[in-house]
């Protein structure tokens, strides 16, 4: 060889520039695959393989795109799809976990309510859609309401459980104390669910979006499901292959801020 | 020298119910206790020796039997702990520590700075915002230890408190906590399978029957060592014979 002495390199530096190449390698293969799959499909539109009026094409969504940001109607349709969905999920997640604690505090209550609760969990909650719009009209409120039944009921579920887990001795021993109820709420089953209500909100995240799109395909004249739906009644592909885009980036957005905020709160933990 | 007499225990029994079955855990367990005492009670297991302490704690009711604290002040004051430490691993030491205040409505500065002095003699000053999962085991022990003593209780509960440590630890920790017994002068109940410790820490020993649980006999340990280390006691010569009929009484009772 040439170089008479080659850089010795320690152990654990090469384990480390192994890691570095193969999370490399994995990056370059993702945005292989989507570079790949958008140039695929303006090429099977251009060439006439498929037809661009059913199915768009990347240029097409482009321009779809700009035309949304120009007059500002993009904004407002994520604006308010983004909003219901925040709200839901924060009224499911507080409204949920609220409950939880009435049926920790009444365990009567608790047994009386449970075959309710397996039924509304069990039931498809897009079938309530008609009467939720009945009985509070067609519009935001009833995105929001749908959002909030799909993630209330499983927080309750889920929080209510994790109450249950909570290692009993700790309760004795805030009982020994001396400690009330409400003591015992405030000091061992609360801080001790707190992992569990957090991961609540990770799983009401998706939940929010499947309601909210849900509610907008039902009654609503704004947002991006009513884009998606619109979109499709006028044969515009072009709307609705770009509400869908835009509504997976905002969906992956959410999750990742949630995500975010749950690892900077359990480091406290 | 006469002791004053501070809890009498006469004739306690208890049965668990369940929906198809009763299980008589403790019968007419009567005993005396005079302040300053560091009971020991040992007894094969399942006997009800952890059902009698949550009795005693009054975490529990029992069926039949009567408990009375000769206290001079009132509520008489209680400290329970138990196998596992149970620090709170959302809480930092010192707020672990100041648990029973805080859930006593006493946390107050004054009693706070009690409480930091308190870690702080005995070895956890370092650790005082630390959490639980930085300490180890015998740490973590003692500052539970701590926060049971911070209530200031007349009496101490405490059902195998070392048994989650090995054998190293547990003997410096039942060290540490003997002496940290001895200085506050507290009255203690204790259980523990291990009759070395049994022997080596108690005033008396308290031996109990298989299921349900009766008195078979107690001790008044006198031991002749040189020193007060638990390994000193250890080396005592009537060590050997309390121990010896300690263990025929338990294995008696085994069949
Ligand atoms: N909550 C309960 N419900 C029903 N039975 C119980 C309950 N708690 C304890 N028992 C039964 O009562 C008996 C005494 O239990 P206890 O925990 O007091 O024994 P122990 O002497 O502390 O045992 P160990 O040495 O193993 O800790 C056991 O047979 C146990 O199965
Ligand atoms: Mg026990």
């Amino acid at each position: 060889m040439s170089n008479k002495e080659p850089l010795k390199l320690s152990e654990h530096e090469e384990f480390l520039i192994k890691i570095k190449k193969e999370n490399f390698r994995v990056h370059t293969a993702r945005i292989s695959i989507l570079i790949l799959f958008f140039c695929l499909w303006e090429i099977a539109a251009e060439l006439s393989w498929i037809d661009p009026f059913i199915t768009s094409r990347p240029a097409a969504i482009f321009d779809t795109l700009v035309l949304l940001n120009a007059n500002g109607e993009l904004w407002r349709h994520l604006f308010i799809t983004v909003g219901e969905t925040v709200v839901g999920f924060m009224l499911g997640t507080i409204i949920g976990t609220l409950i939880a604690v009435l049926l920790w505090w009444s365990p009567f209550l608790s047994r009386v309510l449970d075959p309710y609760i397996v039924v509304l969990n069990s039931l498809p909650k897009v079938a309530l859609g008609p009467i939720i719009i009945v009985w509070v009209g067609a519009g935001l409120m009833a995105v929001i309401t749908m959002s909030l039944l799909i993630s209330g009921i499983i927080t309750i579920i889920n929080v209510y459980g994790g109450f249950h887990e909570v290692d009993q001795e700790k309760i004795i021993l805030v009982k020994s104390f001396g400690a009330t109820k409400k003591q015992i709420l405030q000091k061992v089953i609360l801080p001790a669910s707190f992992p569990t209500i957090i991961n609540a909100l990770k799983i009401n995240v998706g939940l929010s979006w499947v309601g909210v799109i849900m509610g907008e395909f039902l009654v609503s004249k704004a947002g991006l499901g009513y884009l998606i739906v619109y979109g499709s009644q006028v044969f515009k592909l072009n709307l609705v292959m770009t509400s869908i885009l835009v509504l997976a980036v905002a969906a992956v957005g959410m999750y990742l801020a949630v995500a975010y905020f749950e690892k900077k709160i359990i480091r406290h933990l | 020298m006469m002791k004053r007499k501070i809890l009498t225990i006469s004739n306690l029994t208890k049965s668990y119910h369940t929906k198809n079955s009763e299980t008589l855990a403790v019968k007419d367990f009567s005993l005396n206790i005079h302040e300053g005492e560091f009971i020991v009670i040992v007894g094969p297991s399942g006997c009800g020796k952890s059902t009698i302490l949550s009795i005693l704690s009054g975490l529990l009711e029992p069926s039949s039997g009567e408990i009375i604290y000769h206290s001079q002040t009132y509520p008489l004051s209680i400290g329970y702990m138990q196998q596992n430490d149970h620090l709170f691993p959302w809480r930092t030491i010192l707020k672990n520590v100041m648990l029973g205040l805080e859930i006593q409505g006493r946390a107050t500065q004054e009693n706070m700075d009690k409480v930091i002095k308190q870690l702080k003699m005995y070895g956890l000053g370092k650790f005082l915002n630390s959490y639980p999962n930085q300490l180890s085991g015998g740490m973590r022990q003692r500052a539970a230890l701590i926060r049971t003593l911070a209530i200031n209780p007349d009496i101490l509960l405490l059902d195998e408190p070392f048994s989650a440590l090995d054998y190293q630890t547990r003997l410096a920790v039942s060290e540490d906590i003997v002496s940290i017994l001895k200085k506050e002068k507290k009255t203690v109940i204790m259980i523990t399978h291990d009759l070395n410790e049994a022997i080596s820490m108690a005033s008396k020993v308290v031996v109990i029957s298989k299921r349900p649980g009766k008195i078979i006999d107690t001790h008044d340990i006198r031991l002749s060592s040189e020193g007060d280390s638990m390994l000193q006691k250890r080396e005592a010569p009537e060590f050997m014979d309390y121990y010896n009929k300690i263990w025929k009484e338990l294995d008696v009772h085994v069949e």
